[in-house]
């Protein structure tokens, strides 16, 4: 479920690669996802702090590499997308091989 | 056994850090496997940060790209068995996707290992005598030549022993393996350059002086990123004896006055404009006065030794052109479009080098999938003595096909996909992989080729509008070797889109000139119409023979923006 949307501020989500098998992958109210869809949302500065704190403590017990915040918007049924071209081709895949990446993995035809 | 075992006699002839296939090389490339796989082992336990692992994953070739790690295998100087392609495609269906993508360097690269997988992929490449190591990294990356060594009509000499030398004598090289930036050398042995000599740090071409003595021509200061230059005459005649010793010397200097303060500055091709060439010439002159050169004393014996791994294949005795190949040639328009495009002149009569297009109309340029991989080691069996090359042009070279099997290697080519008869023409694009897959890149690169290689698909036209070099690069970096390309193209970020701008007159060859600015930067959406009109205004004003970098020479980068402007009134942005 969203939240109200506040002018001032753009939600954002936590990426990183995960070590062992270099994957995106993003964080979520359990711990590290694959999905998208399951990240948690950042609303405010109090809860982007959150998100900062989980990824350098994941970067320091070397579970993650590289995590950092990233901009997203997101729809009337809460799903995020990154604001960033770049970071849509990270969540999604090569734009020019769908059936690679994470698109072709949450069709069921990728193996991560 | 290992390298340092006390059983071994010592090698031969050898310098300090020589490298070679032999049990001493294989025994290191295994040592380094290991030792890779225990870093990786410490990593995933945590034993290792990664601010600590970085330089070990770079090392062999490592990266962490944007959606999964990045392995890139070295082929030095492109030379390839058909025994090591299929190892290639094993590796790709094992551990990766099926498939890999050929760079501009002369490397393989596998876009999704998985880091616990790595050490076992690079014990697969070590059982065919290949390796990543050097591959990254701010030291003497893979060296580089000419992809018809051996074989073209023009060649004076065969680059690869050479390059051999070099490759034995940077592998491991301590005092160079933490030099300011990564250092590239590239060599050739031909009265044309195929090995873009002119934008490596260091390019040499193999040239015989009045006295009829082989020796080399020293270019230095060459490269493209962010800020392109053409590479400089260091010396005009550097005799065979003196190589070894005078790159340790050039490379000192380098490693010594290279900026380490800004990474942006701190190539060789900067340190030579800003320190001045002369100046340079004479640091290098004073550090090969004054070295200890024993260690790097030519060693005849050493040159046949490794001259006879490049020995030619026993070639058959036959007539210089095959009465059977012009008779398909006029029987088959499509065949004939391939052998007028594809194929190449050999200095051995009845045979032929066939160029094996990694572009398809629409497709990836570089990318070959495990199944093309195998067929073209098939073809090599097949046809060519086992042998392939991988060019820097991103394409399969195939050099020694009898011109009696052109039809029947073109045919079993076509069954593989591998049959584009577009070798030189427009649609052979060079690409980075770009944002679709690069962690640096600020524009994706490769559906800007295809979106290209669509427009112009029509192959009878491709040959109509000649030799036409399109270079594409996602980011400054200038992988895709943008600059030097007859219209180079750079994918850059502008206000939150990818924008790209366009460059004209860019040539790798020994004419190498850097590309001139089109104007502001077009949409993704733009650039084919940006393209077409180009040619469209080549086309119209060009004269008999001339190619497009000749026509733009002639009439000037003037003329060309202006057409390009008149096309912007009705849209294309520019």
């Amino acid at each position: 479920m969203t939240r109200p949307a506040n002018p001032k501020f753009s939600p954002k989500i936590l990426l990183a690669s995960d070590l062992a098998e270099g994957d995106v992958v993003f964080w979520g109210q359990d711990g590290w996802e694959r999905d998208l869809l399951r990240a948690k949302i950042a609303y405010d500065e109090a809860e982007v702090a959150t998100l900062d704190a989980a990824g350098k403590a994941a970067i320091a017990a070397n579970r993650v590499v590289d995590a950092y915040l990233v901009d997203v918007t997101v729809d009337a049924a809460g799903a995020p997308a990154p604001s960033h071209f770049r970071e849509k081709f990270r969540a999604a895949g090569p734009s020019v091989r769908r059936d690679l990446g994470k698109q072709a993995w949450l069709q069921g035809a990728g193996n991560r | 056994m290992t390298a340092h075992d006390p059983a071994l006699p010592p090698r031969p002839n050898s310098a300090p850090t020589i490298y070679a296939y032999d049990e001493y090389d294989r025994a290191f490339v295994r040592e380094r496997v290991a030792e890779f796989r225990g870093q990786v082992e410490r990593r995933l336990a945590g034993a290792l940060t990664e601010e600590e692992f970085r330089p070990f994953r770079l090392m062999n070739g490592l990266y962490l790209q944007l959606h999964a790690y990045m392995l890139r295998v070295a082929i030095p100087y492109g030379s390839l068995t058909s025994r090591q392609m299929r190892q290639l495609a094993y590796i790709a269906d094992k551990w990766d996707k099926g498939y890999g993508h050929f760079t501009t360097r002369q490397n393989l690269q596998y876009n999704w290992p998985k880091l616990v997988d790595v050490p076992d992929i690079l014990e697969a490449l070590a059982d065919v005598d290949m390796h990543a190591i050097q591959t990254s990294g701010n030291c003497i990356r893979n060296v580089t030549a000419d992809h018809f060594a051996g074989v073209a009509a023009d060649e004076l000499e065969d680059p690869r022993p050479t390059a051999e030398f070099l490759r034995q004598w940077s592998s491991a090289h301590a005092e160079f393996s933490f030099l300011p930036r990564k250092f590239k050398i590239a060599v050739s042995g031909a009265e044309h350059d195929r090995a873009a000599i002119k934008i490596h740090d260091i390019g040499l071409r193999i040239v015989k002086n009045a006295e009829g003595a082989i020796g080399y021509e020293v270019i230095v200061g060459g490269g493209l990123g962010r800020t392109p230059f053409v590479g400089k005459l260091l010396r005009e005649f550097l005799p065979r004896a003196d190589l070894l010793a005078y790159l340790e010397a050039i490379l000192r200097v380098y490693n010594r006055f290279g900026r380490r303060d800004n990474k942006y500055k701190a190539r060789i091709k900067i340190l030579v404009h800003e320190t001045g060439l002369d100046e340079i010439r004479a640091q290098v002159e004073a550090e090969h006065s004054a070295m200890d050169r024993a260690p790097f004393a030519y060693d005849a014996q050493e040159l046949e030794r490794v001259a006879a791994a490049f020995a030619p294949p026993a070639y058959e005795s036959l007539p210089a052109h095959s009465d059977g190949f012009e008779k398909a040639k006029a029987e088959n328009a499509e065949f004939a479009a391939f052998a007028a495009v594809n194929v190449a002149p050999h200095k051995v009569p009845g045979y032929a080098i066939v160029t094996v297009s990694l572009k398809p109309i629409g497709g990836i340029p570089g990318d070959a999938t495990s199944a093309q991989m195998r067929a073209l080691a098939d073809a090599a069996d097949t046809y060519g003595f086992g042998e392939l090359r991988v060019s820097h042009e991103q394409n399969i070279i195939l050099p020694h096909v009898k011109q009696d099997d052109l039809l029947a290697l073109w045919r079993d080519l076509a069954a593989a996909g591998l049959s584009t008869a577009n070798a030189g023409l427009i649609s052979d694009i060079i690409s980075c992989p770009g944002l679709d897959y690069c962690a640096l890149a600020t524009a994706r690169s490769i559906p800007i080729a295809q979106a290209i290689s669509q427009r112009f698909a029509d192959l009878e036209r491709q040959r109509l509008i000649g030799t036409l070099g399109i270079k594409i690069s996602g980011c400054i970096n200038a992988c895709g070797h943008h600059h030097v390309g007859a219209i180079g193209i750079l994918g850059l970020e502008k206000k939150g889109v990818e924008s790209y701008q366009i460059t004209l007159g860019g040539d790798p060859t020994l004419s190498a000139s850097i590309g001139e600015l089109l104007g502001p930067g077009v949409s993704a959406e733009e650039v084919p119409d940006v393209i077409e009109s180009l040619v469209q205004f080549y086309l119209a004003e060009r004269r008999d023979g001339e190619a497009f970098i000749d026509t733009w020479r002639r009439l000037g980068h003037k003329r060309f923006k202006e057409s390009a402007r008149r096309e912007g009134e009705d849209g294309s942005g520019i």
